[in-house]
């Protein structure tokens, strides 16, 4: 799946703000990885220019078998994890998903989905329900069809709609997910219009974080400030409209930040990654990270690697850190930020995220929106290349479409 | 913040779930991809909201479990603030 974010949800309620968390990541003990994600597969019949999968996903060993996955429910179970998402690719496209989440209900998780919807019918929707299924994330790339099928490249929209309506039938909480770029940064109205008749009671617009995929086309993808100001202004316009009953969450897009984002409550701290191979990762993106070896759950038990391993050692506590991190009052509020940023931007995963302005390495991500501002007014060529589609078939694929998107990111649609 | 009626039947909310965990010694409040960690009187509040008894039952009950009077105000309160959040609805 292309749009797994950091758990959306209001101030308190968010879950790496709750709980042992924030002590966890001192140096001492860690607390339980209270947060699952397995993914459970990297196949998936969209295409989409913003997945946050690794680039060289093809390349992945073996899928593990259902059996593996079911020890890995009760190992992180026995140690407090408690919420579990369900992802990928396309979990739908693993046809044991009712039998995994029939397990995970008996242990006490709490169950979440997050699917594109291909491959949802209204019997495997009927399983899983019995299975004991707690909620779906259905994630839609834009309001209208034609950018919906454009940016995942394939004609799902219709069938998108379908899985909303199976979603409401099956009294499941409704809950949309939208990845926001400069392609649709501009449809955030006729996208909350479109989450208000399939009856959605939360809505995450979530802005573009740039791993995976979404890297490689981060020139191409990165809105201007002018774009995220008319998109907020619309947004505030909609939540204060009388009857407005949506939970709308705005995950703005950090680049745009002063200061980071509190990435994963720090990594090792609650969050616990399985890929379809079975490599246990402190974050979903932390495979790019270089320097460590990432466990496997076929040949570690979970707790081993929770507690023992190197790879989710690292980056606990504060002693990795660099200046101006160490030094710094808000090490404790923000951990310095993400670590795959900060490997991406400066190649040093130890240094401060560039997104912070105190980081020498900040004009870096000026530079990228000044580059979304330019674009903006028509002047920077770089977002006439081509966006990358996510593919299995090749691992740096080019398809141009750039000029596509923007004659009808013009047309208003 | 809307008035709590005690005939009112609090319950909790579609798509939240009330559990023990033992690994954080607490009750938890778990929602879509997200989680709360409840203290004792809002777990002591929350795991009798069934649907069946009315507030006053539930104010009743824990003012004889803990040997206390005087909470019909904090408890409608927290009623009042968890059915804002969602993690409570109210039956009839």
């Amino acid at each position: 799946m292309s749009d797994l974010e950091p758990p959306p949800g209001p101030d308190e309620a968010e879950l790496p703000l709750v709980g042992e968390a924030p002590l966890a990541n001192a140096a001492r003990r860690p607390g339980p990885p209270l947060w699952l994600l397995m993914e459970l597969t990297y196949r998936c019949p969209l295409h989409c220019v913003f997945c946050y999968n690794p680039t060289e996903f093809a390349t992945s060993g073996p899928e593990l078998a259902t059996d593996d996955w079911l020890r890995v429910l009760r190992e992180a179970r026995a140690l407090g994890a408690v919420q579990l998402g369900l992802s990928g690719g396309e979990p739908l496209a693993r046809d044991d998903l009712e039998v995994i989440v029939a397990e995970a209900h008996s242990l006490g998780f709490y169950t979440n989905l997050i699917t594109s919807g291909v491959g949802m019918t209204e019997p495997r929707i009927a399983a899983l329900k019995r299975a004991g299924l707690d909620h779906i994330q259905l994630s839609f790339q834009d309001s209208s069809r034609e950018m919906n099928d454009f940016l995942s490249s394939t004609r799902t929209f219709e069938l998108k709609a379908k899985v909303a309506a199976l979603i409401k039938q099956y009294e499941y909480p409704m809950v949309l997910n939208v990845v926001l770029h400069r392609h649709n940064l501009d449809h955030v109205q006729e996208i909350l219009e479109l989450a208000e008749r399939i009856g959605a009671e939360y809505v995450e617009l979530a802005n573009t974080q740039y791993y995976g995929w979404a890297w490689l086309n981060r020139e191409r993808l990165m809105p201007s400030r002018e774009q995220l100001r008319r998109a907020e202004a619309t947004l505030e316009r909609f939540r204060a409209q009388p009857g407005q009953k949506m939970k709308i969450f705005f995950v703005v897009p950090d680049y745009f930040e002063r200061r980071p984002k509190a990435c994963m409550n720090g990594l090792g701290s609650v969050f616990l990654t399985v890929t379809p191979d079975g490599t246990a990762l402190p974050c979903h993106a932390a495979r790019m990270l270089p320097g460590l070896a990432f466990p496997n759950v076929r040949t570690e038990s979970v707790r081993s690697i929770w507690y023992d391993s190197e790879a989710f050692n690292r980056f606990r506590g504060d002693d990795w850190m660099k200046e101006p991190c160490r030094s710094c009052p808000e090490k404790t509020r923000d951990f310095g930020g993400c670590r795959c940023q900060a490997y991406l931007l400066t190649g040093d995963p130890a240094n401060a995220d560039p997104v912070c302005d105190l980081s020498p390495h900040h004009h870096l991500v000026t530079e990228a929106v000044a580059a979304a501002d330019a674009w903006e007014s028509g002047r920077n060529q770089e977002g006439e290349k081509g966006l990358v589609f996510r593919d299995h078939r090749i691992s740096i694929p080019v398809v141009v479409v750039g000029q596509e998107a923007r004659s009808k990111r013009g047309a208003g649609i | 913040m809307s008035e709590i009626d005690e005939h009112g039947k609090p319950v909790v909310g579609r798509g939240f779930r009330l559990q023990w965990e033992p690994a954080q010694d607490a009750h938890v409040l778990l929602y879509p991809e997200g989680m709360v960690k409840l203290n004792s009187s809002a777990a002591a509040i929350m795991s009798r909201c069934d649907g069946v008894r009315t507030v006053a039952d539930i104010v009743a009950d824990i003012e004889r479990s803990y040997g206390v009077t005087g909470l019909a105000a904090d408890v409608r309160a927290f009623v009042a603030m968890a059915r804002e959040k969602s993690w409570l609805e109210m039956k009839e």
